[in-house]
């Protein structure tokens, strides 16, 4: 008897321990956000102690244009990331698509400037991008030209360089990876009916890998927009205000400025903003199941 | 010429073809991996120099290696005292093992309660699984920064317990300080955030080794009268170790690395090695050498598993991303 509600609640019980840490770590939080963001709230005080100040924070941001200035920076940083990262990952891919010993070596070395920690790669880029140290101007003026002004003058750039080196492989992988999932069989009709390799890559390559493409693209965009770290270490988000993204300003705005309630309301607007890219990708794979379930229904009703 | 001999030797002698690549092709691989590889080799050879090398910096090769940095970092933990140092200023070994105790807490605790909330998902039939991938992917998408703001005032402020009451009274009796006892400074607050960060993509991982357990394998236990616990632990564990390796890797880098809600919540005691490294970089005259040498510490562990388990790692990535 007891061994019985005993199974019955089991389901439950394996449940419950991810439910209850997700309800209070992760939930919670974010309502709480919400709602402190329609307060004018500082770190000293309760939030039960603030004032209500409806959408004041959102309407003081909107004409912000600090704050509009790092917005675009983002937007800016993240499309030319990802946009870069596809060109050269897939391109990469379509290269190196070939039967050679050690592409397993490969692929770990690859792999190794993802997993190292952004503060890391924030570091050994600054090291590199140094003015008079660093190993660019160096090799530069070594070869006679004039040093750059890394980190100043083109702080975007070198900053946009760094993110490609660390995140260009992960396009890489997972494009070889769809790559080598194509059906042999229309690559090797194409051959005998006498495309050319461009032919076979823009006709055929391309459009069957486009699913993956675009879910690996809007992936990395998403992530682009949590980049922080390593563009803490290498700029601070200056000079000015040329790299400092929006996540930048939000740790700021809460640590130095000690306003948490507009930090609050940048946090949603950003929120917002990757919500519309999360939206649009589901619905995206959904449209794509669809397409691919009509078109077998419609391969079984003919054949 | 080849369509005359049989399939197998045909598909040899294609395969042999298919090795011998034109040499710009070798070049291409050489100068890609130089340039992957590069910046770590460049970080490890610097850690090895002393700050006077690396701004004389003659030559990259010509200088006398030295391990100098690394104990200056380390100084707080190491057994004897370096010679060149007459004050240990830089509480790096501390910081480490800080480190070292919040990633693999929250490591084990994720992996223990993801991969149970995991096989609840999949054989209970709780929400269908497109419930489980929208939500992952929703939580994918939250930034840390936008966590920064709510997790800072409620660690700080609500979740605590108050000085007055019995638990509270008692902790501050143990550990001391003043107010009241809150998450916030403690390894705990760390490691609940991390929990919830890695819990979604941990489950979403698990789910798809999850499903390809048999049924009938579990049936059959239970017929033998093993009860639910009896057939997750000793039936479907064992059966899903590819798909723990790979979510531990990944839940691991995220604890190891994370640095924002860390500087957030710790306080001087509970500092990870991230927060260290920041706030020497971001000081006026950065000492290049201990930098290095602080950046490649924390950057072994995560290479060590990279070398050792890539496939792990790989598999992981196109699960998270393909499956989408």
């Amino acid at each position: 008897m007891i061994r019985q509600s005993l199974n019955r609640l089991s389901p439950y019980m394996f449940i419950a321990p991810g439910a209850i840490i997700m309800a209070i770590a992760l939930l919670y939080p974010l309502g709480y956000m919400v709602y402190g963001s329609f307060r004018d709230w500082d770190p000293s005080q309760n939030i039960s102690e603030t004032e209500f100040i409806a959408f004041k924070n959102y309407i003081t941001l909107f004409y912000d244009p600090a704050f509009r200035e790092s917005l675009s920076v983002t937007l800016t940083f993240a499309f030319t990331v990802v946009v870069a990262e596809l060109f050269i990952g897939v391109g990469l891919a379509l290269l190196l698509d070939r039967n050679i010993r050690g592409m397993s070596v490969l692929r770990t070395l690859f792999i190794l400037p993802m997993m190292i920690a952004p503060v890391v790669v924030g570091l050994m880029w600054r090291y590199m991008y140094h003015p008079t140290i660093g190993t660019f101007n160096r090799t530069l003026k070594s070869m006679g030209l004039e040093g750059v002004d890394w980190l100043g003058q083109n702080a975007l750039l070198s900053v946009v360089i760094a993110d490609i080196w660390q995140w260009t492989p992960f396009i890489f992988i997972l494009a070889l990876a769809a790559l080598q999932s194509l059906p042999r069989s229309a690559l090797e009709a194409s051959r005998i009916d006498g495309a050319t390799n461009w032919q076979q890559i823009w006709h055929i390559k391309l459009p069957l890998m486009m699913p993956v493409l675009i879910v690996t693209a809007l992936l990395r965009l998403i992530d682009a927009f949590k980049v922080l770290e390593v563009i803490l270490v290498m700029t601070e988000g200056g000079p000015g205000l040329s790299t400092e993204i929006i996540a930048l300003r939000i740790s700021r705005t809460a640590t130095e400025f000690r306003e948490l309630g507009t930090a609050a309301a940048m946090s949603n607007y950003l929120l917002i903003l990757l919500m519309l890219l999360t939206c649009a990708m589901f619905v995206f794979t959904k449209i794509q199941e669809v397409r691919a379930a009509r078109a077998a229904r419609q391969y079984q009703e003919e054949g | 010429m080849l369509r005359g001999l049989p399939d197998n030797i045909r598909r040899k002698v294609e395969s042999m073809n298919s090795e011998r690549q034109n040499p710009a092709f070798y070049a291409l691989l050489v100068v890609l991996i130089f340039m992957s590889v590069g910046p770590i080799y460049l970080m490890l050879v610097n850690s090895f120099k002393l700050d006077v090398d690396i701004i004389g910096g003659t030559s990259g090769l010509l200088f006398l290696p030295t391990i100098q940095n690394y104990e200056t970092a380390l100084c707080d933990i190491l057994w004897y005292e370096p010679e060149h140092l007459d004050f240990c200023s830089l509480k790096f070994g501390g910081a480490f093992i800080n480190s070292i105790i919040i990633a693999l807490i929250s490591t084990a605790l994720t992996l223990i309660i993801g991969c149970m909330a995991a096989y609840a998902l999949v054989r209970f039939r709780f929400f269908g699984r497109d419930t489980v991938s929208l939500t992952t992917l929703m939580v994918r998408m939250v930034p840390p920064a936008v966590l920064l703001v709510p997790v800072f005032g409620l660690w700080n402020n609500e979740f605590c317990i108050d000085k007055e009451t019995l638990v509270g009274a008692w902790i501050r009796d143990m550990f001391g300080g003043r107010g009241d006892v809150c998450l916030a400074g403690t390894h705990s607050g760390i490691i609940l955030i991390y929990i919830a960060m890695n819990l979604p993509f941990v489950i979403w991982i698990l789910q798809s080794f999850i499903v390809q357990v048999p049924r009938s394998l579990e049936e059959a236990a239970r017929v033998d009268g093993a009860g639910p616990f009896q057939v997750f632990f000793k039936i479907v564990l064992p059966l899903i170790k590819p798909g723990l390796a790979a979510a531990a890797i990944f839940t691991f880098r995220i604890a190891w690395n994370e640095y924002l809600l860390a500087s957030a919540l710790s306080d001087r005691n509970t500092k990870t090695v991230p927060i260290l490294i920041v706030n020497n970089m971001s000081e006026f005259n950065v000492e290049w050498g201990v930098i290095m040498a602080t950046g490649m510490l924390l950057a072994i562990p995560p290479i060590i598993f990279t070398l050792f388990a890539s496939r792990q790692i790989i598999t992981g990535m196109t699960a998270g991303a393909v499956k989408g």
